[in-house]
């Protein structure tokens, strides 16, 4: 077991390596940068005060350097004006909108992001579970229908647009504000048990928000798996010995309905995860998603790129998770490797 | 041969019919049977799918929107871009049939402005005796109809001097009904656009990594692997916020298509992998290689189109997903922006709550959003299943 979670960890390291160039190139893909935008805008104005410090900051990020120093020193592995500082010895950057390094601006996004989105999965899987055990057992009853037919909505349904849709109806109907984080009284208050729990109750509704979608493909998948399972002759052969019914499903044919079940995170977290960015953003809730979108739009680049990696790691986090409960649940990964496809 | 039969025959006691065998007698086959076997693929294919009713019924709905692209010009009452100064935040004027328990046939009643100075907001109240009746086939104002041709046909316009907001104007006055159907366009072919482009990549980077296995394969895997695990709005935030400003609308849609197309090729190209990598054994793939024929024939010509209509099945079922990401950008600022007009354009006039709540039906775009992506994932349902006619 333990030297499966090595040799898995040591494989995220190259995946990481690619993905932090990938988004450094797409953070660089405009033409010009955030300062030489700002040092047009102060020559135009004739203001030459200003320009002295701009330059500073182009010498000290390097940004007169070419692309692939530029990466390198964003990393950390290439001396910059001030030795070696990058995202590997825990300098994240400048964001030049803010004029404050990256970490004081992002970092108390950073919590609640995890928090999120680690509620949002924990909602899926316990509201899928049962639901989806539900309708593989009782096939073509009244409730399975009706669980599909919620499914289907719930899949079709964009999760910003069903933000919006229920900030409306919470307004109108019973007046109260579900965006932000917590109730405004509390901002800049120190944390008590009444903060807390405000905080825990305007997470319930960006949770059902971002999980529905998933959570309707997650019911499809087990309920898919499990009437695979249930046709099967060991079902029967339990069920002619006089196994009790409830013990069965869950003793056998769910455990094997489980693994796909729990592998499927590797493509329920992405999507989650970009579900958060943009819902936060119509729920104005304070994750990393708002300050994303303005970094991108006035091409902050550093704080842009360090949320783009800080989103991918979080997924790649979450993906190295689901593939450790996977070899703890599942016997043939732990021990057979080599039967891993 | 005759020889043989002859011996045969000459045993005693084992008996062969001398006639000829036919071998339709043994199993007579119904007109419907013969039907079956003779028909083409498609036709088998139209007959499974026709079977599936959400699925028709879908396609059905899907045709009705997509009637919009070629024709919103004559659809819509009014332009998307022309501004009413006169009814700024108009709510929709609602449909009715009968003034005063007589029958007039679909009318609106007229609006009545005034101006609340507390709230410093204009407020309409329908005046009940303007009653103006909906013309249709009627024409109103001039549009360029494609290229350039002038045109002023429309389906449905307002009665003489009179409006028709079916759906209510925004902060400019623009009627946001005709900013649907024209938002349409763009919504509705940006996922087409989106999905040819990802079908092409998927088709040639699955096929080079299924075809040749080895180096060519594991390299694939991993980049589809690490493409995978990436978030895809954020990226699709990234990319289109690196789209130059100073790029015409058209490009600019362009380079949309082609970003949403970018990120969604790596699941159909998995598909097309898995599919060569058992097909490449196949016999008349070797005879193909044997005659000579080069990798791209091979691929292009003897092993994709056995399982196309497959492809094409799951593909659709990725539409909606694209036509949810331009939405989002373009929700987000990062998309498209006016004259041009998507669903996801208008629906950027709703992001801010106080506007919502006091302007709810800004929000109308939000129906069409949802009606087509449930549409587009019950066709595609039954395209899936149908893409497998003898199953």
């Amino acid at each position: 077991m333990l030297a499966y979670i090595v040799r898995r960890i040591f494989t995220m390291i190259p995946t990481l390596f690619v993905i932090s160039l990938l988004t450094f190139a797409i953070i660089e893909l405009p033409p010009g940068d955030y300062l030489s935008n700002q040092i047009a805008a102060l020559q135009a104005s004739g203001e030459g005060a200003g320009v002295a410090k701009i330059e500073f900051l182009r010498k000290e990020f390097g940004l007169d350097r070419p692309f692939l120093v530029r990466y390198l020193m964003w990393v950390g592995l290439w001396p910059g004006a001030s030795g070696f500082s990058g995202i590997l010895q825990g300098n994240w950057g400048w964001s030049f909108e803010y004029d404050q390094p990256v970490n004081t601006v992002v970092g108390p996004t950073l919590l609640l992001t995890v928090i999120l989105n680690f509620t949002t999965i924990l909602f899926v899987y316990i509201v899928s579970l049962p639901i989806g055990i539900y309708s593989a057992t009782r096939q073509y009853s009244w409730g399975d229908y009706g669980f599909t037919f919620l499914g289907y909505i719930g899949l079709a349904t964009p999760n910003f647009l069903l933000g919006l849709i229920l900030l409306y109806y919470s307004n109108v109907w019973f007046g109260l504000s579900i965006g932000g984080l917590m109730d405004p009284k509390y901002i800049d208050q120190p944390w008590s048990w009444e903060k807390i729990k405000s905080v825990l109750s305007h997470l319930i509704i960006p949770t059902i928000v971002i999980g529905t979608s998933g959570t309707a493909g997650m019911i499809r998948r087990l309920r898919a798996n499990l009437l695979d399972e249930l046709h099967k002759q060991y079902v029967t052969t339990a069920r002619a010995k006089g196994l009790k019914e409830n013990r069965l499903i869950l003793k056998y044919p769910l455990r094997m309905a489980l693994n796909p079940f729990v592998a499927d995170i590797g493509n329920l977290i992405p999507s989650l995860v970009s579900g958060s960015v943009i819902v936060s953003v119509v729920l104005n809730l304070p994750t990393v998603g708002p300050i994303l979108l303005s970094a991108l739009q006035s091409q902050d680049q550093f704080l842009a790129s360090f949320i783009l990696m800080f989103v991918a790691v979080l997924t790649l986090v979450g993906m190295l998770i689901s593939d450790l409960l996977l070899a703890l649940l599942d016997p043939r990964i732990r021990l057979g490797q080599g039967a891993r496809s | 041969m005759t020889d043989q039969r002859e011996t045969t025959s000459l045993a005693p006691d084992h008996y062969v019919n001398p006639d000829p065998f036919d071998p339709t007698s043994r199993e007579v086959i119904t007109p419907e049977q013969e039907r079956f076997f003779q028909a083409s693929q498609m036709q088998i294919m139209w007959w499974k799918f026709r079977r599936h009713k959400p699925a028709m019924w879908a396609g059905v709905i899907l045709f009705i929107f997509y009637l919009a692209v070629p024709f919103a010009e004559q659809m819509a009452p009014y332009s998307p871009n022309q501004r009413h100064s006169e009814h700024i935040y108009a709510p929709p004027q609602g449909l009715h049939l009968f003034h005063e328990g007589r029958f007039v046939g679909p009318f609106v009643y007229g609006m009545e402005s005034t101006i609340n100075l507390d709230l410093m907001q204009r407020e309409f109240k329908p005046n009940l005796n303007d009653v103006q009746p909906i013309r249709f086939f009627c024409f109103s104002d001039p549009y360029d109809y494609w290229m350039g041709f002038e045109a002023s046909f429309r389906l449905f316009c307002p009665a003489e001097g009179g409006t028709v907001f079916l759906l209510g104007t925004d902060r400019l006055g623009r009627d946001v009904f005709s900013g649907i159907v024209y938002g349409a366009r763009i919504s509705l072919t940006v996922g087409l656009i989106g999905v040819a482009i990802s079908m092409l990549l998927g088709i040639i980077i699955g096929g080079a990594a299924g075809y040749f296995g080895g180096i060519v394969d594991s390299f694939v895997q991993r980049v589809i692997e690490i493409l995978r695990s990436l978030p895809e709005l954020p990226l699709w935030m990234a990319l289109s916020a690196a789209l130059p400003v100073t790029w015409n609308p058209i490009l600019i849609y362009l380079g949309i298509t082609v970003i949403l197309g970018l990120l969604d090729w790596p699941g159909l190209a998995r598909a097309v992998r898995s599919k060569l990598l058992a097909l490449r054994e196949e016999e008349y793939a070797r005879a193909a290689v044997l005659m000579g024929a080069k990798p791209t024939r091979v691929i292009g010509r003897h092993l994709v189109p056995g399982f196309m209509s497959h492809l094409i099945a799951s593909a659709s079922l990725s539409i909606p997903s694209m036509i949810l990401g331009e939405t989002a950008l373009s929700f987000l600022d990062l998309g498209l922006r006016r004259p041009v007009v998507s669903w996801g354009v208008l629906l950027n006039e709703a992001q801010n709550i106080t506007i919502i709540t006091v302007y709810p039906w800004l929000m109308a775009p939000v129906i069409p959003v949802i009606v087509v992506v449930l549409a587009f994932n019950f066709f595609g349902d039954g395209l899936r299943d149908a893409a497998d006619p003898y199953k």
